[in-house]
C-alpha cells in the first residue's frame, strides 16, 4: 500500500477502524474481554455515553428497568439519595429524585453511525445492504471456512483478493453482475481511494463512509480484523485482511449500483445535502444521561455497600487450625466461591485458596496425536514452553457429523439406514440423555492416564522454538511465585490439592466461554498437574527451602479438575500418594463429594426445571443429566451475576455469604509488604475479571447489538462463529441464555493492603491503571490495621463509611438457597 | 373404524384451541398441554395403526361433511387412509411429539414461548388434514394452514429484519404452490364435472374415459400438481427458499424444513399418482425435475460453509431422488426414503450446534491442510465456474426475483397513476353501475357482444387493483382497500360470466366484507395512535401493539380466503364458474389471487413486523 499524498490515509483509517470493531476471536478461542475496549481511554461514564450515541449501543439498563429494580428493592432509596446528593448537592435532592423516579425522557435521535451511507436509499431508493451483504457474507464464509464445506475454497495459499483475481480471470461466470467491477478487479490495482472516488467522490467523506460500511456488518468485519491480527486463532490459516475485505466490498457495491441503476448514478457526495455530524465529535451529556448514570451508580452501590458493610463487620481474628486435614487451591473464578464455602463447612480443618487457574505455569500443551499446540495460560502471555502428553484415550466418532450424508449416493444410503437409527437416538437423547461423542467435556482435554513431559533435563530438547518442559530453576521460580502470591508459605497440610476447572456441555457453540479464562478458554487440568508435579519435585523443594519455603517431606501436591457444569472432581496421579496420604485422600474425597452435592444444590436454585428442595444427591444427578442434554441451552450459568473481586486473606470473606458473585484471589499482605505480588495479581485481575465482568455487563444491557441475542436460532458459520439464519451477520458477544440473570454492575475489586502501597502498585503499569483511573472497575482498599475502608476515585483514596450499618445473619443458608430464585443479599454466616 | 378419522384431525384442533386460551405466563401448562395433546394423538394413532394392519390394511374413504351444495357443485370434506397416509402420520406424529418435548426445555424463558407452541399445534392440524385428506378441497384447507404456520414460524423473531424478509419470501413461493392447486382443482372440476376424490382417481376407467377426449387438460392438471409439489418440496427452480426458512428456533426449523413440511410435495405426487400414472411424458418430467435438483443441490450442498444451509441442500437433493422414485412408481421405496430422510435431517439439525466442538476436536487430531476433493481434478476454468455457481446457488434466489416478482413490480409501477382519490372516484362509480346492471340483468341493457368481454375486463381491473396494492409505498390503508376491492371485481367478473344465483356471490363476499372492515378499522386505529404508516419500510408495530397485530392478522386471513370464513368455499365456487376454454380468465383470476395474498402479507409484514422503527436502541442490527 503506497502512502497517499492527499488527506485520506488508508493505513490510518484501517488501523482506526480495527480499533473499534468487535475483537472476539473464533469460537474455539472465546475469551472474555471488555466489549467496549475502544472507549476505555475515556472515563467509564463518558465512554459508554459516546459508544451509545456514536455506534447506537444501549449502554445501561433502561429507565423503566432501573425503576423496576427500585420497586423490588434491589436499588435502595437511601443509596439513590446518597448518589444524588454526591452529584447534585443536598439542595437539589428532591428535584432530581423526582426526575429519576418519574420523568419520561424521549430518545428518538438516531445513532451517528450509518448516517452517510443511508443516503443511497434516500437518493436512489436502493437498498445496497441487501444487494451486497448476502453474497459478501457467503464468500467470506466460504473463504474462511474451517471444515464445514466438503468442497472447500478452490484456491490455496493466496490472499483473499488475489484468489478472486485468479478466479474471476478463469471462469465462464462471475460473482459480479456487470462488467465494470470485474474489470476494476482484474485490470487495476484496486486502490481503496480510487474505488471510493467512484462511490463517494468527496475525499473528506472517505473515512466516514468506510466506518458506516464496516459497521453495517460489524460481526464479519470484527472477525476478519481479529483473524488478520491473530492468525493462529484458526487451525487452517487464511490470508485475509481488512484491506482486502474493504476493496472487495467496494467492488461489490459498485457492481450492485451498476446493476440496479445502470449509468444513472453519481458519487454519493454529489447529491448530498447535509453533511452528517462528525462521527467522533464530542457527545454532550444530556439530562437523560445524567439520570441514567445516577441510577447505574445507585444500582451498583446498593449491592457493593452491603458487601463492604459485611466485610468490616467481621471480627478479624485469625483462626488457628490445629491440625490441617488438607489444603486446596482453586481458580479465582466466581464459580468456585460456593464450593470452597461448603468444603470449609464440612471439614473445618481444611483450608482453601484462590488464584488464577493456570496456577502460574504458562505453556503450550499438545496431547498425543494432536496436530496443534494449545495455549493454556492467559491470552496476553506468550509462553516459551511446551508440555506434551503421552498416552491418550480412544476418541469416539459420530457418523451424524460425517459429511457422507450430504452427498448424492451415500446420502441415499445413509438416509434409509442411519436415518431410522437417528429417530431412536433422538428418542434416547430426549428421554435419557447421556454423554456422547458430540459432548464438549472438560475431561477430554487431557487423558487421566497420560504422562506429561514436565521436566526439562536438556535445554536442547526443543520443538518449533519452544522448550519441552521446564528446567529445575524455572520450576522453582514458578512454585515460589504461586505460593507467595497466595500467602501459603508455611503450615502445609499433608495433602495440597491444586484444582483447575473446566465444563461440559453439548449443542453449545460457545463451549470455550464456559472453560477457564486464565487458560485461554481451556480446562485447567494440565496446569494443575504440572504445578503439582513441580511442587513435589525433590530438587525444587530443596531450592524452595533456601528461599524460605519449607514444605515438609510428607506433604504431597496433587492435581485435580473441577467440572463446573457437572460438579464433579477428578484427581490425577493418585497412585503417587504415600500410603498415609492415600488414606487421608480417601477420607477427603468423601468431603469433596458431599460438598459437590451441596454445591449442585445451591446452583440449582437458579434453574426453574430443578426442584431445589430435593436432596442434594438427587439434584446433583439432575444437574449431571442437564450437562449432556441436547435441549438444554443453559447447562450452567457461568459468570452470570459476578460483581466482586476480593484480593486478600480468606479470613476476610469466610463468614460472608457472597452468593457465588465474587472472584477470590488469596493474598497475604504480610508476605508482600512492597506489593510485588500484588502488582502481578492486579495486572491479571483487571483485564481478566474486569473483562469478564464488562462482557457480561454489555451483553446484558444490549443483548441485540453487543451480545449474540438468543442462541436458539443460531447457525454455525464455518466453525468460527454463529449467525442467525444463513444470511445474517456474525453475532459476537454472549447469547441471552448466558446473561439473562446477570445484574449489570461493574466489578468492585477489594484489596487488603495499605492504601499507599496499593496506589503505587496500580500506577506501575499504564494499561492496568487505565482500568482503575477511568472507573471501568471500582477499587476499594481495606486497611489491614485500622480495618477501615478507602474508596478510589479521581486518582486518590478517600475514606468510605458504608450506608448500611448492619447486614442480616443467615441462620440456615441451605434453606434460603432452596426457596429463592433471585439474587440474594449479603448475609453473615452464623 | 372409519369414524376414527375425524378424531385424528379434531384432536390437534382441540389441542390448538385450548393452547390459545392458556395464559402465556405459564410455560409449564402450555408445554404440558402440547405434550399431552400430541402424545394422545401419537398413542391413539399407534393403536389405530395396529388395528388397521390386523384388519389387513384396507384403503378407507370417508365422505365426512358436505359444506355446500348446489346443482352440479358440491363442496365436501373427505378423508382417505392408506399406506401413504399411515407412513406420513406415523413419521409426523413421532417427530412432532419428540420435538415438542425437546422444545419444552429448549424454549424456556423465550419471549414467544406461547406463540411457538400455538404455532406448532396449528401446523399439526394442517399436517394431519393434508395427509388424511380425501379430496383436493380438504387437502387445500390443510395446505393453507401449513402456509400460514410456516410464515409465522419463520418470522418467529419478528423484531428482526431478516426473519421477516425471509418469511415473506417463503410465503410467496408457497403461494405459487397454492395456485397450482387451485388451477388443478378448476381443471379437474371441468374434466369430471364434479369434485372428485382421491379414491375416484384410482378408478382407472373413470380417469381414462375423461382423459381420452381431453388429454391436454390431463397434462395441464399433472403439471399443476408438479408445480405445487416442486414449490413445496423445494425442487428446482424453487430450491433457494429452504435454507432461507431456517430463521426460527432450531427445533422448528428441524421439524418443518428438515422433515415434515418439505416432504409434502412428495405427498402430493404420491397421492395423485393414480391420475398421472399413464402419462408417460409427465412421469419423465417429474423424474427429470428430481434428477436435476438432486445434481444441482448436491453441488450447492458441497460448498456450503454454514451447517444449516448444508443440511437443507443435502435434504433437497435427497427429495430430488425421492421424486425420481415416485415417478418410477416405486412408491414403497419412496416412503421408506421419506421416513429415513425426515428422521435424519431432524436429528442433524437438532445437533447442529454441536458441530463446532466435535469437528474442531476431530480436526485437532486429524488435520490435513486443505482437504482435496473430487473437484480438484477438474480443469481449472470449469472448476472455478462450478464453484462460483454453487456458491451463488446457481442464481436461484435472484432468478425468483427476476422472473416472478420484478415483472409484478414493473406492472404495478405502470399503474402508479392511481391515487387514493382516483381510485375512489373512478372505480367505485363504475362498480356501482355495473352492480346495478347485473342485478337488472334480465332487462338486457347491455348488448351481448359487449357483455361477453366484461368478465375479462373486470378481472383485469381486479388485477390492476392488486398490482397497485402490491407496489403501493405510501398508504397502508389504500393498499388494504385495493386488495379488498379486487375480490369485489372478481365477483363481478364471474357474475357476468355465467348466470347463477347471487347467493354464491354473497357467500364469497361475506367473509371478505367482514375481514375488510375489520382490517380497515385496525389500520385506522393504528394510524390514529402512531401517525401515518407508509409501506416503504418495516415498522414493527407488533412490538407496541400486539393485540391490534393479532386482530389484523385474523382480518388478513379472512381476506385471503383462509378457511375461517365462508369465502374459502366461495373461492372454489367462483372457479367452478370459469369455463374450461376461458384459460385467460382462469389465469387472470388465479394471478390476482396470488398477488392478492402477497399484497396482504406484505401489508401485515411491513406494518406490524420487523424492527420497531421507533425503538432503534432496542432493536438488533438489520444485518443480523
Amino acid at each position: 500500500m503506497k502512502a497517499n499524498s492527499f488527506s485520506f490515509n488508508e493505513h490510518e483509517v484501517i488501523h482506526e477502524l480495527k480499533h473499534y470493531l468487535p475483537a472476539q476471536a473464533p469460537l474455539k478461542d472465546f475469551i472474555h474481554h471488555n466489549t467496549l475496549h475502544a472507549f476505555q481511554k475515556l472515563n467509564f461514564k463518558d465512554g459508554v455515553r459516546s459508544a451509545s450515541e456514536i455506534l447506537g449501543y444501549r449502554s445501561s439498563l433502561s429507565l423503566s428497568d432501573f425503576r423496576a429494580e427500585y420497586e423490588n428493592g434491589a436499588i435502595k432509596p437511601e443509596v439513590l439519595d446518597r448518589v444524588i446528593i454526591e452529584k447534585k448537592g443536598e439542595a437539589n435532592l428532591a428535584e432530581w429524585r423526582k426526575k429519576a423516579l418519574t420523568h419520561e425522557y424521549e430518545n428518538n435521535a438516531l445513532p451517528r453511525i450509518g448516517a452517510l451511507r443511508a443516503n443511497w436509499k434516500k437518493q436512489y431508493r436502493i437498498d445496497l445492504d441487501s444487494l451486497v451483504q448476502p453474497i459478501l457474507f457467503r464468500i467470506l464464509c466460504s473463504y474462511l471456512d474451517q471444515g464445514i464445506s466438503i468442497w472447500n475454497f478452490p484456491i490455496r495459499e493466496k490472499t483473499f483478493l488475489a484468489s478472486f483475481r485468479e478466479m474471476e480471470g478463469n471462469t465462464f461466470t462471475s460473482f459480479f453482475r456487470r462488467k465494470r467491477a470485474k474489470k476494476l478487479l482484474l485490470e487495476s490495482t484496486c486502490e481503496i481511494a480510487d474505488l471510493l472516488k467512484i462511490l463517494v467522490g468527496d475525499e473528506s467523506l472517505y473515512e466516514r463512509y468506510l466506518f458506516d460500511q464496516q459497521f453495517s456488518h460489524s460481526g464479519w468485519s470484527g472477525m476478519v480484523s481479529t483473524i488478520e491480527d491473530q492468525p493462529y486463532t484458526i487451525l487452517d490459516p487464511r490470508k485475509l485482511s481488512m484491506h482486502d475485505l474493504i476493496v472487495f466490498e467496494l467492488l461489490l457495491e459498485i457492481d450492485a449500483l451498476d446493476f440496479s441503476l445502470g449509468k444513472n448514478w453519481k458519487p454519493l457526495s454529489e447529491r448530498l445535502i447535509n453533511r452528517p455530524t462528525e462521527l467522533f465529535a464530542d457527545v454532550p451529556e444530556t439530562e437523560m444521561h445524567e439520570v441514567l448514570f445516577m441510577w447505574q451508580r445507585a444500582f451498583e452501590k446498593s449491592y457493593h455497600d452491603q458487601v463492604l458493610a459485611g466485610l468490616i463487620m467481621q471480627k478479624n481474628t485469625k483462626e488457628i487450625i490445629e491440625k490441617k486435614s488438607f489444603q486446596a487451591m482453586f481458580c479465582i473464578d466466581d464459580r468456585e466461591c460456593s464450593l470452597r464455602r461448603y468444603l470449609e463447612e464440612f471439614d473445618s480443618n481444611c483450608e482453601t485458596f484462590g488464584t488464577p487457574g493456570f496456577f502460574g505455569v504458562e505453556f503450550y500443551y499438545q496431547p498425543e496425536g494432536g496436530k496443534f499446540y494449545t495455549k493454556v495460560c492467559p491470552a496476553p502471555v506468550i509462553p516459551k514452553f511446551l508440555i506434551k502428553g503421552i498416552g491418550a484415550d480412544k476418541r469416539e466418532k459420530d457418523l451424524y457429523f460425517a459429511k457422507q450424508s450430504h452427498s448424492f449416493y451415500s446420502g441415499w444410503l445413509i438416509s434409509q439406514t442411519l436415518g431410522f437409527w437417528s429417530a431412536f437416538l433422538l428418542f434416547l437423547n430426549i428421554f435419557k440423555p447421556s454423554m456422547g461423542p458430540a459432548t464438549a467435556s472438560s475431561f477430554k482435554h487431557m487423558s487421566k492416564n497420560s504422562q506429561l513431559t514436565i521436566e526439562n533435563k536438556n535445554p536442547e530438547d526443543r520443538e518449533n522454538d519452544l522448550q519441552i518442559g521446564f528446567a529445575v530453576e524455572e520450576m522453582t521460580n514458578r512454585v515460589e511465585g504461586l505460593l507467595k502470591s497466595i500467602g501459603l508459605v508455611k503450615d502445609f497440610a499433608s495433602i495440597v490439592y491444586v484444582v483447575g476447572h473446566g465444563s461440559s456441555s453439548v449443542n453449545n457453540p460457545h463451549y470455550a466461554a464456559y472453560d477457564c479464562g486464565a487458560c485461554s478458554g481451556r480446562a485447567g487440568s494440565v496446569n494443575a498437574r504440572v504445578i503439582s508435579s513441580m511442587a513435589n519435585h525433590k530438587v525444587v523443594r530443596e531450592k524452595l527451602r533456601e528461599r524460605g519455603i519449607d514444605i515438609p517431606e510428607s506433604t504431597q501436591f496433587i492435581g485435580g479438575l473441577h467440572d463446573t457444569t457437572r460438579d464433579e472432581i477428578v484427581f490425577f496421579d493418585e497412585n503417587s500418594l504415600s500410603k498415609l496420604n492415600l488414606e487421608n485422600h480417601n477420607k477427603n474425597e468423601v468431603i469433596f463429594a458431599k460438598s459437590l452435592d451441596y454445591n449442585a444444590k445451591e446452583r440449582s436454585r437458579r434453574f426453574v426445571s430443578v426442584q431445589s428442595h430435593l436432596s442434594p444427591s438427587t439434584i446433583h444427578e439432575q444437574i449431571r443429566i442437564r450437562s449432556v442434554s441436547l435441549f438444554e441451552p443453559r447447562p450452567e450459568l457461568n459468570h452470570a451475576t459476578n460483581a466482586l473481586c476480593v484480593v486478600g486473606r480468606r479470613e476476610l470473606t469466610k463468614h460472608l455469604f457472597l452468593d457465588r458473585r465474587a472472584f477470590m484471589n488469596s493474598y497475604d499482605y504480610h508476605i508482600d509488604p512492597e506489593g510485588k505480588f500484588l502488582h502481578n495479581i492486579l495486572n491479571a485481575v483487571a483485564p481478566v475479571c474486569g473483562g469478564i465482568n464488562l462482557e457480561y455487563f454489555f451483553s446484558r444491557v444490549d443483548n441485540q447489538k453487543l451480545g449474540a441475542g438468543t442462541k436458539l436460532p443460531h447457525n454455525v458459520m464455518g466453525l468460527f462463529g454463529v449467525a442467525n439464519g444463513i444470511d445474517g451477520d456474525l453475532r459476537p458477544g454472549l447469547p441471552s441464555q448466558m446473561i439473562e440473570v446477570h445484574d449489570p454492575v461493574r466489578l468492585m475489586v477489594i484489596v487488603e493492603h495499605y492504601p499507599d502501597v496499593v496506589l503505587q502498585t496500580i500506577q506501575k503499569k499504564p494499561e492496568t491503571y487505565e482500568w482503575f483511573i477511568n472507573d471501568w472497575v471500582i477499587l476499594t482498599v481495606i486497611h489491614p490495621d485500622t480495618h477501615k475502608l478507602h474508596y478510589f476515585s479521581d486518582g486518590k483514596f478517600t475514606d468510605y463509611e458504608p450506608i448500611i450499618k448492619k447486614i442480616d445473619i443467615a441462620l440456615d443458608i441451605k434453606s434460603i438457597v432452596e426457596s429463592h430464585l433471585e439474587n440474594l443479599p449479603v448475609y453473615a454466616l452464623s | 373404524m372409519i369414524s376414527f378419522f375425524e378424531f385424528f384431525v379434531l384432536l390437534p384442533f382441540l389441542g390448538f384451541i385450548v393452547s390459545v386460551l392458556l395464559p402465556s405466563k405459564n410455560e409449564n401448562l402450555l408445554s404440558r398441554w402440547s405434550f399431552f395433546s400430541i402424545g394422545v394423538h401419537l398413542f391413539s394413532f399407534q393403536v389405530f395403526l395396529i388395528y388397521w394392519l390386523v384388519q389387513g390394511h384396507p384403503t378407507l374413504d370417508l365422505k365426512d361433511l358436505v359444506l355446500y351444495k348446489t346443482d352440479g357443485y358440491e363442496f365436501f370434506i373427505d378423508f382417505y387412509f392408506d399406506a401413504i397416509t399411515a407412513v406420513y402420520i406415523f413419521v409426523g406424529s413421532v417427530l412432532t411429539f419428540l420435538v415438542t418435548v425437546y422444545s419444552r426445555y429448549y424454549l424456556h424463558r423465550e419471549v414467544g414461548y406461547k406463540r411457538f407452541f400455538n404455532t406448532i399445534l396449528f401446523f399439526y392440524i394442517g399436517y394431519n388434514l393434508v395427509v388424511l385428506s380425501g379430496n383436493l378441497e380438504t387437502l387445500f384447507i390443510g395446505w393453507e394452514i401449513l402456509g400460514i404456520s410456516s410464515f409465522l414460524l419463520i418470522a418467529f423473531y419478528r423484531d428482526r429484519y431478516l426473519p421477516v424478509k425471509n418469511a415473506v419470501k417463503v410465503f410467496s413461493i408457497y403461494r405459487i404452490a397454492d395456485v397450482g392447486l387451485i388451477l388443478a382443482m378448476w381443471a379437474i372440476h371441468h374434466l369430471f364435472h364434479q369434485n372428485i376424490t382421491f379414491a375416484n382417481m384410482h378408478d382407472v376407467q373413470l380417469v381414462e374415459e375423461h382423459l381420452r377426449t381431453h388429454s391436454w387438460i390431463g397434462v395441464f392438471i399433472s403439471l399443476m400438481f408438479l408445480i405445487s409439489a416442486a414449490a413445496k418440496s423445494a425442487q428446482l427452480p424453487f430450491s433457494s427458499w429452504l435454507p432461507r426458512a431456517m430463521e426460527g428456533p432450531t427445533p422448528s426449523s428441524a421439524i418443518f424444513y428438515g422433515s415434515l413440511s418439505v416432504h409434502l410435495g412428495v405427498f402430493i405426487l404420491l397421492r395423485t399418482y393414480a391420475f398421472w400414472e399413464h402419462q408417460l411424458s409427465v412421469r419423465i418430467l417429474i423424474g427429470l425435475v428430481g434428477l436435476t435438483t438432486a445434481i444441482i443441490a448436491t453441488g450447492i450442498a458441497r460448498v456450503q460453509s454454514s451447517v444449516k444451509s448444508q443440511i437443507a441442500y443435502a435434504s433437497v437433493a435427497q427429495i430430488g431422488l425421492i421424486f425420481i422414485e415416485v415417478a418410477a412408481g416405486w412408491w414403497i421405496l419412496a416412503l421408506i426414503h421419506f421416513a429415513g430422510n425426515a428422521f435424519l435431517r431432524t436429528y442433524q439439525l437438532l445437533v447442529s450446534p454441536s458441530v463446532v466442538s466435535y469437528l474442531i476436536r476431530e480436526q485437532f487430531y486429524n488435520f490435513a491442510p486443505r482437504l482435496r476433493s473430487i473437484e480438484d481434478s477438474f480443469p481449472k476454468k470449469l472448476k472455478y465456474t462450478l464453484y462460483i455457481l454453487c456458491v451463488k446457488e446457481w442464481n436461484l434466489d435472484s432468478m425468483m426475483y427476476r422472473f416472478l416478482w420484478n415483472p409484478v413490480k414493473w406492472a404495478g409501477q405502470k399503474v402508479d397513476f392511481l391515487t387514493f382519490k382516483r381510485v375512489l372516484f373512478f372505480f367505485i362509480p363504475i362498480y356501482l353501475i355495473s352492480l346495478f346492471l347485473i342485478y337488472n340483468r334480465d332487462s338486457e341493457w347491455i348488448p351481448e357482444s359487449i357483455e361477453h368481454y366484461l368478465p375479462i375486463l373486470f378481472s383485469t381491473i381486479g388485477l390492476i387493483c392488486v398490482l397497485k396494492a402490491f407496489t403501493e409505498r405510501k398508504h397502508a390503508r389504500m393498499s388494504w382497500l385495493l386488495v379488498i376491492m379486487n375480490h369485489f371485481w372478481v365477483a363481478l367478473a364471474i357474475s357476468f360470466n355465467e348466470n347463477f344465483t347471487f347467493n354464491q356471490i354473497h357467500l364469497y363476499l361475506s367473509g371478505i366484507a367482514v375481514a375488510g372492515v375489520l382490517g380497515f378499522l385496525c389500520l385506522r386505529r393504528l394510524v390514529s395512535i402512531e401517525g401515518n404508516i407508509d409501506l416503504d419500510q418495516f415498522h414493527g408495530h407488533s412490538y407496541k401493539h400486539p393485540k391490534i397485530a393479532l386482530v389484523f392478522l385474523l382480518a388478513c386471513l379472512g381476506a385471503m380466503g383462509f378457511p375461517i370464513t365462508p369465502t374459502f368455499i366461495g373461492e372454489d365456487l367462483i372457479f367452478s364458474h370459469i369455463h374450461e376454454d376461458q384459460i385467460f380468465l382462469a389465469f387472470f383470476t388465479a394471478l390476482s389471487f396470488i398477488i392478492d395474498g402477497l399484497a396482504i402479507i406484505r401489508i401485515y409484514a411491513r406494518v406490524f413486523l420487523g424492527p420497531h422503527s421507533k425503538s432503534v436502541y432496542e432493536m438488533a442490527y438489520r444485518s443480523s
